[in-house]
C-alpha cells in the first residue's frame, strides 16, 4: 500500500471518529500552545533586558565595590564594602597607567526626594563627573551638561532626566528653575536624552535620575561617612576590541591600589556581556522552568495519543483481521496506526501552534510583557508534536500488527 | 491449456493441526489429503467441531499447518513466512466471510478496491476494476453506497464483488449465507452458481445440506477427517 494511500485511510479514521480524535488533539494542541507561549515569553524578556543593558552605553566595563571571593572564606555581600574612592578613578582615568581606557566615570547615587515649587518627586540621585554623559553613551537634549568647574566649585547643579523633569515641570521648561534637595537648592542646567526605560525593574529607570556633580553630592548633599565612597566606576574602553585589555590594566591597577591579591579582591569588574548573562539568566531559568512544565503537558498528550490508539486498535480488531486476510502484511497495519497517530500529532502541533501564535498577539497586550515568537521554535513544537504520535503510536501500532489474522477476523 | 492450469489449485497432502493451550492440545485435522482442480465447486460440510473450519483457515492461508503438505496452485506454502502468505492471500484467494467484513465507512466501491490497494495497483485502474467487479456481481448502481445503504444480500454481493477483483486462482467462501434469509440466500448462492459455470474454482464450507447440495463436489468432515468425497452423481473419488 502506498504512502498516499495509507494517509488517505488514516485521515478516513481520524475524521470518523471526530470527537474522540478531537478531544486527542486537544492534548497536543495545549502542550504544543503552552511550549510556543512561554519560550516566547522568555525570549521576549530576554531581549527586552538585553536592549536595556546596551542602552547603558557601548564598551562599557563596570567596576563595584564587595568581593566575590575571599581567602578567609568569608564573603562579603555584594556591593556591601565600600572600597572603591575617588583615587582609584582618577588613577584608572591616567593614560600611562591603562592605556586602553578613554574616561573614567566615578559615581555614587542614593535615593532622594527632590522639591520644586509644591511638587515633589523621589528619584534617583547620581553625583559623578562630566566624563559621565560619554561613558554612558548619552546626550543633552536641552541646556548643558556638568563641566569641570562645576565639579571644581562644588555647584549646586542638576541635570535632569527626561522623565524626572516632566515629573517635576510638566509643561514648562525645565532649564533655569530650581529643585531642592535635601534642603540645597540646586539650578537645573540640562535635560538628559530620552532612551526608552522600559518596565522592567531590572535595571534602574535611566530616564528618571537627577545627575549632580560628584563633589557637591560628597559634600553638600550625602555627607557623612561615606562621603569619599563611590558605589561605581564606569570605564569606557578605547574600542570594543579593546574592552578585555581595559580590563586587565583597570585590574591590575586596582589590586595595586588596594594593595590585595586577585584571590582577595575587594571589587568586581563587569563587562556589558557579564551584566547581560547575570540579568538574562533569571529569565532564562524562569523561561526554562515554565517551559519544561509545558513539555509534561505535551507527554500527558502524548499518553493521551497512546490510550486512544489503543482503544482504536481493540475496536478495529475484526478490520485488522479482514486487512491481513487481503494481503495487508504486518508492516502495512503497522504503518496505517502509525500515520493515524501522527496525524492526530500533526494535527495537534499545527492547530497548537496557531493558538500559540494568536496568544502572542493577544496577550502583551493584557500582561504587559513581550513576547517573541521565532519560525524555529514553532515549526520545532510542530515536528515534536508529530514525533510525540509516531512515539506513542508505535506500541498500538506493534500491537496491531501483531494480531493473527484467525484470532483478528473471530473478534467482535 | 498451460501447465499452471493443469496444476490442481488446491493439493493437500496428510496434513495435520494441533492447536495447544498451555498443557492442553487438540487435534482439530487429523490427516487430510485433498485435491481440487481448476474450474471445480467444492463444498466443505460437515457439523460443528468437525474441523471444517481449522480446514478452511489452513486452505485461506490464515493459519500454518502442523504437519503434511499444501500446495496452492502449484505454489507450496506450507513454509511460508508471514508476509509471504499475507501476499499469496492477497493475489492466489478471494475470501468471501460469514459476516461479510466490510468497512462500514467506505463506499463499496473503496470496499472492493481494497486488496487492490495492498497489491500496489495504481488508483486509477484500482477503480476500474472495482466498477467493473461490482457490475459482474449485478450492483452497477450500487457503488457509491456504504455498506448501511444496502441489504444484506447486496452487502455478501459487494463482498463476492471485493473476492473477485483480484482475479484469484481460488474463491473461499465461509458459509456465506449463515447470516441471510433464504431469499437473499439463494440471490448469493445463484451468483455462485454462475461463477462456477464461467469457470472459477470455488470452495465453500457450510452445515446447511441444502446449501452443500448446490456444490458439484461435496467433502464431508467429522473428527477432523474426510468422512465422505463424491461428487453430484454419487461418484466416490
Amino acid at each position: 500500500m502506498s504512502w498516499l494511500e495509507t494517509l488517505r485511510t488514516g485521515l478516513s479514521a481520524v475524521l470518523s471518529h471526530r470527537l474522540r480524535s478531537g478531544l486527542t488533539m486537544l492534548g497536543i494542541l495545549i502542550g504544543i500552545a503552552a511550549v510556543i507561549l512561554t519560550v516566547g515569553f522568555g525570549e521576549g524578556a530576554q531581549a527586552q533586558v538585553s536592549g536595556e543593558i546596551n542602552d547603558l552605553g557601548s564598551n562599557l566595563l563596570v567596576v563595584s565595590p564587595g568581593s566575590s571571593t575571599a581567602s578567609t572564606g568569608i564573603r562579603g555581600g555584594f556591593g556591601s564594602a565600600s572600597t572603591l574612592t575617588e583615587a582609584d578613578a582618577t588613577a584608572l582615568g591616567s593614560k600611562l597607567v591603562a592605556p586602553d581606557i578613554a574616561a573614567v566615570a566615578p559615581a555614587t547615587q542614593r535615593s532622594e526626594t527632590l522639591t520644586a515649587t509644591g511638587t515633589n518627586w523621589t528619584t534617583t540621585v547620581v553625583g559623578t563627573t562630566p566624563d559621565w554623559l560619554s561613558v554612558r553613551a548619552r546626550s543633552v537634549t536641552e541646556g548643558r551638561f556638568l563641566t569641570a568647574a562645576d565639579e571644581n566649585a562644588d555647584a549646586a547643579v542638576t541635570v535632569l532626566g527626561a522623565t524626572t523633569a516632566e515629573e517635576l515641570f510638566g509643561l514648562r521648561d525645565p532649564v533655569g528653575q530650581t529643585v531642592t534637595v535635601n534642603g540645597l537648592p540646586l539650578t537645573v542646567i540640562g535635560v538628559l536624552n530620552t532612551v526608552g526605560a522600559s518596565a522592567s525593574s531590572s535595571t534602574t529607570n535611566l530616564d528618571d535620575q537627577a545627575v549632580v556633580p560628584i563633589t557637591t553630592v560628597a559634600n553638600r548633599i550625602f555627607g557623612g561617612s561615606t562621603r569619599t565612597s563611590i558605589q561605581s566606576i564606569y570605564i569606557e574602553a578605547t574600542s570594543s576590541a579593546a574592552l578585555s585589555a581595559a580590563y586587565q590594566e583597570a585590574t591590575a591597577e586596582l589590586l595595586r591600589l588596594h594593595g590585595v591579591s586577585a584571590a582577595d579582591a575587594d571589587f568586581t569588574i563587569q563587562s556589558q556581556q557579564s551584566l547581560l548573562s547575570t540579568a538574562t539568566s533569571v529569565d532564562k531559568t524562569l523561561t526554562e522552568l515554565l517551559a519544561s512544565i509545558a513539555a509534561i503537558s505535551l507527554l500527558v498528550g502524548g499518553i493521551g495519543v497512546m490510550n486512544i490508539m489503543l482503544v482504536s486498535v481493540t475496536e478495529r480488531v475484526r478490520e485488522i483481521g479482514l486487512r491481513k486476510a487481503l494481503g495487508a502484511t504486518h508492516r502495512a497495519i503497522r504503518r496505517q496506526f502509525l500515520v493515524e497517530a501522527s496525524v492526530l500529532g500533526l494535527a495537534g502541533g499545527v492547530l497548537g501552534a496557531g493558538i500559540g501564535l494568536v496568544g502572542a498577539v493577544v496577550l502583551p497586550h493584557l500582561i504587559s510583557n513581550p513576547i517573541t515568537i521565532s519560525p524555529t521554535a514553532t515549526v520545532g513544537a510542530i515536528v515534536v508534536a508529530v514525533g510525540i504520535g509516531i512515539v506513542f503510536g508505535v506500541y498500538p501500532a506493534t500491537r496491531a500488527a501483531r494480531l493473527a489474522p484467525i484470532d483478528a477476523l473471530r473478534g467482535e | 491449456m498451460t501447465a499452471a492450469d493443469s496444476l490442481p489449485v488446491i493439493d493437500l497432502h496428510d496434513v495435520t493441526k494441533t492447536y495447544r493451550t498451555g498443557t492442553l492440545s487438540v487435534q482439530a485435522v487429523r490427516g487430510v489429503t485433498l485435491s481440487i482442480q481448476p474450474g471445480e465447486y467444492v463444498a466443505i460440510m460437515g457439523p460443528s467441531g468437525s474441523g471444517k473450519s481449522t480446514l478452511m483457515h489452513i486452505l485461506g492461508c490464515l493459519d500454518p499447518l502442523t504437519t503434511g503438505s499444501y500446495r496452492l496452485a502449484g505454489q507450496d506454502v506450507s513454509r511460508m513466512s508471514d508476509d509471504e502468505l499475507a501476499e499469496v492471500r492477497n493475489r492466489r484467494i478471494g475470501f468471501v466471510f460469514q459476516q461479510f467484513n466490510l468497512l462500514p465507512s467506505l463506499p463499496a466501491w473503496r470496499n472492493v478496491e481494497l486488496p487492490l490497494c495492498y497489491a500496489g495497483v495504481r488508483r486509477d485502474e484500482r477503480r476500474s476494476r472495482a466498477v467493473a467487479a461490482l457490475r459482474r456481481v449485478g450492483l452497477a448502481d450500487r457503488i457509491m453506497h456504504r455498506p448501511g445503504e444496502l441489504s444484506g444480500g447486496q452487502q455478501q454481493r459487494v463482498a463476492v464483488a471485493r473476492a473477485l477483483v483480484t482475479d484469484p486462482a481460488l474463491i473461499l467462501a465461509d458459509e456465506p449465507t449463515g447470516n441471510l434469509d433464504s431469499a437473499a440466500a439463494d440471490e448469493v448462492l445463484a451468483l455462485f452458481d454462475e461463477l462456477h459455470q464461467s469457470g472459477r474454482t470455488i470452495v465453500l464450507i457450510t452445515h446447511e445440506g441444502d446449501v452443500g447440495l448446490r456444490a458439484e463436489r461435496t467433502v464431508r468432515l467429522r473428527d477432523g477427517r474426510i468422512e465422505l468425497d463424491r461428487d453430484q452423481a454419487g461418484a466416490l473419488s
